[in-house]
């Protein structure tokens, strides 16, 4: 080998200079992007908690989380019992998971595992466009359409009640759900589908028995999203829920819900008032419940995984 | 032997993927308690034709078949149940697939989907296959860990300890030995000597060496077409029919 040669096949020690300085920027960018998120999460956090903090010391606690008298602008005697607004929230999210995971797995397992070619397309665009009707949409047929289906099926007097909103939160969680499941199960290796039909399995048998065990971070994160939208949603459960501070006792009850709550009456309070203050505890708190699940879920996933 | 049915028995198999047929019309036939090999050179459609067997090749799309597989005298597109056509066949991928599941949960696997529960029959099904494949002694005693950890090699020997789990008249070996060492291959080796008393064997091979200790009979497979076929000893000898054939088993091809 020649002298020259052997030169040009040692690795460069040195690359131009440009490339070095892009090389930078893009990590930079990378760097920056990630920390963004934990920026943002904690900002929004401190904001909210700021408007919130001169009030929390002055509150009497258990009334808050206990008693369901929300009187907010009682000029005799005003109290703050969120106590049913938090029921309020806590059951119709749940109400509404208990009608949606089933749904909502169910139709990723359908889309991902039976269905193809055109069918599949079809559904997968139909599903995308069931997650981009706005809220508002959502509540107005609560309010039109749910109530008089309600009313009809069911001896409830009104129609706009606990059930009414936890369908909706339902429809409107089911499709995220699908969409990221479908995407946990599309990511199971297909060596594990072959593997297992090799072995004499049915496509139900290969479905609970492998697919549902390997898919289930991903359709975990799939339900999160969904008890993620069903807590945060504002506007489908102000118009649908009746927005009455009750505990529900019934599916066919009225209540409120937190972030309802905040959106009804913000508008209405003067800033910096306890009453302002007030809705900015109950932001605090929905922070809290959603840190809450998510931290259980992801407790969840863990204990899973050592198993 | 030649009076008994074939077990398997393949006529004119062709087979494409779109417009790109990769088996040619491929016969042969296969009789109980032989070990078949199948030797050829990459992309000469050796795996395909193993999908074929147990209908597994379905799960690709676009492909279009033609011809008959029959197995135990009945065609493969026609039998009942196709979940019973496929417990018929163990199946062997070159590539260990250890199912997210702990290493007893993987060998029982099979046996329980086909409704197997008595716990006792389990475990003794379970401890027979891993004996069969040679693990069993390396992981008596972590039975619940998960298969994935398990070595590369380890891992391939689960897959045959599953392949045997419920009791296939028929084993498929797709190029099993290219993630196992020598000494665990001969191991292996040991063990499917054994096993041609109860079942047939179909063992792909790139290690056409393989083939030659094994097989009783060798099908030389190139670019989806039968070569050759013929017993083991004329296929390795100096003078077989295809000059293709001495070229490839002695080493000098192409």
């Amino acid at each position: 080998m020649s002298p020259a040669a052997f030169a040009s096949s040692r690795p460069r020690r040195h690359r131009p200079a440009y490339q070095r300085v892009i090389e930078r920027l893009v990590e930079g960018v990378i760097r920056a992007c990630g920390a963004s998120a934990i920026l943002f999460v904690f900002g929004i956090f401190f904001f909210v908690f700021r408007e919130a903090a001169p009030l929390l010391g002055k509150l009497d606690w258990h009334q808050v989380l206990f008693s369901q008298e929300w009187y907010p602008t009682s000029r005799a005697n005003v109290r703050y019992g969120v106590g049913a607004l938090i029921v309020g929230t806590l059951s119709v999210t749940g109400l509404s998971m208990l009608l949606a995971v089933p749904f909502g797995v169910g139709a990723a397992v359908f889309v991902s595992e039976f269905c193809t070619g055109r069918v599949k397309e079809t559904l997968k665009v139909l599903i995308e466009l069931l997650a981009a009707i706005p809220s508002i949409v959502w509540g107005f047929i609560g309010l039109s359409v749910m109530n008089q289906v309600i009313q009809a099926l069911f001896p409830a007097p009104v129609g706009l009640n606990l059930l009414n909103a936890a369908i909706l939160l339902a429809l409107m969680s089911v499709p995220i759900m699908v969409s990221i499941g479908e995407d946990a199960l599309k990511a199971v290796p297909d060596s594990y589908r072959e593997a297992a039909l090799a072995l004499g399995v049915t496509r139900w048998q290969l479905v609970y028995r492998v697919l549902l065990p390997a898919a289930r971070n991903g359709l975990l994160a799939a339900v999160l999203l969904g008890v993620g939208r069903a807590i945060g949603e504002t506007m489908a459960v102000l118009m649908a829920t009746g927005h009455a501070v009750n505990i529900p006792h019934s599916l066919f009850d009225p209540i409120r819900t937190l972030t309802a709550t905040i959106a009804a009456e913000l508008g209405e309070t003067s800033v910096g008032s306890d009453h302002y203050r007030m809705l900015f505890v109950i932001g605090v708190m929905l922070f809290t419940i959603t840190f809450i699940v998510n931290l259980l879920a992801d407790l969840a996933v863990r204990g899973v995984r050592k198993r | 032997m030649v009076t008994s049915p074939p077990k398997i028995e393949v006529r004119d198999l062709r087979l494409a993927y779109g417009h790109k047929e990769v088996l040619h019309g491929v016969s042969f036939a296969v009789p109980s308690h032989e070990i078949f090999g199948i030797i050829g050179p990459a992309q000469s459609a050796k795996t395909s034709l193993l999908r074929c067997l147990n209908r597994t090749i379905e799960f690709t799309p676009h492909i279009h078949v033609s011809g008959s597989i029959r197995v135990d005298g009945q065609d493969v597109r026609r039998v009942p149940d196709v979940y019973e056509l496929r417990r018929k066949i163990g199946m062997v991928a070159p590539l260990p697939v250890g199912l997210p599941l702990s290493i007893y949960d993987n060998v029982a696997f099979a046996p329980r989907c086909a409704g197997l529960t008595n716990r006792q029959e389990l475990e003794a099904r379970v401890e027979k296959c891993l004996r069969q494949a040679a693990l069993w002694d390396e992981v008596k005693d972590r039975l619940d860990t998960l298969g994935t950890k398990l070595s590369g090699g380890q891992q391939q020997r689960l897959t045959i300890a599953r392949a045997l789990s419920h009791e296939p008249e028929i084993l498929c070996l797709d190029e099993f030995s290219i993630a196992i060492d020598p000494v665990t291959t001969m191991r292996i080796e040991d063990v499917l000597k054994e096993l041609r008393r109860e079942i047939t064997i179909i063992l792909v091979t790139n290690l056409t060496q393989q083939a030659r200790r094994l097989a009783d009979r060798t099908m030389f497979l190139w670019n989806g077409e039968v070569v050759e076929l013929d017993r083991t000893e004329v296929m390795f000898s100096d003078s077989p029919k295809d000059r293709r054939t001495y070229d490839y088993v002695q080493g000098n091809f192409g």
